[in-house]
């Protein structure tokens, strides 16, 4: 199963479009996904659009892949939980976000394990079309022992 | 010696996970959680009001609810990953007398977020997550949540 989510706060139309039509053609594949408050409802597969904690953990528990928008928080679910995900970043110019910090994210992200980037509509079908052939990354479920020293370091100080 | 009081906070979504992978360093304090996003599995938890730019009564209310909540706490440190009730919490932290921390969430690799901008004056330490933003000035560079 594929999770899809687009986050909360934003529609995103151009990504549950493109997945709707892959997932015409893909019939076998099942989707799942939570939109938001995006306009464009999906024909070929199930969606909703918001899940609360507990629902959105057993979407996330169950899919073995995630597609989502470039949010920093679905991104290191996935990694967490070792899914492979599928990146699309929202674009500022196309009025999908506030600016163009996922973009950013997504030049940042480049080559990290487990996260695939698509910043073209073919590059994200071509990802879809290879499947199987992503595969997840397990990384720690805590930041860098350097950061966490730090900040310890900080509040240890009188 | 006396267990430090420390108050997280962060917003839903990205944010709040990038502060809950600070969760061994909190964890090792006297750490209440503060979000507008139900958490469970921590020892203790505030839920304050979802505000945002958008709605200046929220903001309000976020504010005051988080002022309440300091003067209960008394925290020694108030870290944050953002977004809006993490910066009133610096806001408050820092004129009431605590130490604070801001950590800029990873999602802002080009430029610091609004929040991350404007609380630079409140933030005892200011921190990015990626070397390329650290000026001379400020913000810091100490690693990241990835």
């Amino acid at each position: 199963m594929i999770f899809l989510t687009v986050g909360t706060q934003l529609p995103f139309d151009r990504l549950v479009r493109l997945i709707d039509r892959w997932a015409e053609r893909n019939p076998q594949v099942k989707v799942f996904a939570q939109i938001g408050d995006t306009d464009y409802q999906p024909r070929h597969f199930e969606s909703c659009t918001f899940l609360d904690g507990e629902a959105y953990a057993s979407a996330f528990k169950k899919a073995e892949f995630i597609i989502a928008h470039a949010g920093m928080g679905t991104i290191l679910s996935a990694l967490m939980a070792a899914k492979p995900v599928v990146v699309f970043p929202r674009v500022a110019a196309l009025g999908e976000h506030r600016n163009e910090h996922q973009l950013a994210t997504c030049r940042k992200l480049e080559g990290l394990k487990g996260c695939y980037i698509a910043y073209e509509d073919e590059q994200l079908l071509t990802l879809l079309d290879n499947l199987q052939g992503l595969e997840g990354e397990q990384i720690s479920p805590y930041a860098s022992d350097q950061l966490i020293d730090a900040i310890d370091n900080f509040i240890r100080q009188p | 010696m006396k267990t430090k009081k420390v108050l997280a906070v962060a917003s839903k979504g990205g944010h709040l996970i990038q502060l809950m992978r600070l969760k061994p360093v909190l964890d090792r304090y006297d750490t209440t959680y503060v979000s507008n996003q139900k958490l469970s599995a921590v020892p203790a938890f505030v839920k304050v009001t979802d505000a945002n730019l958008d709605s200046k009564p929220r903001l309000l209310l976020l504010f005051l609810q988080l002022l309440m909540l300091h003067l209960r706490v008394r925290p020694d440190v108030v870290i944050s990953t953002g977004a809006a009730p993490g910066f009133f919490a610096l806001v408050i932290g820092k004129c009431l007398g605590s130490r604070t921390i801001w950590l800029d969430s990873i999602a802002n690799a080009e430029e610091l977020s609004l929040s991350g901008r404007k609380v630079r004056r409140y933030a005892d330490l200011w921190l990015t997550q990626w070397q390329d933003l650290v000026t001379e000035d400020g913000p810091e560079f100490k690693g990241r949540v990835l």
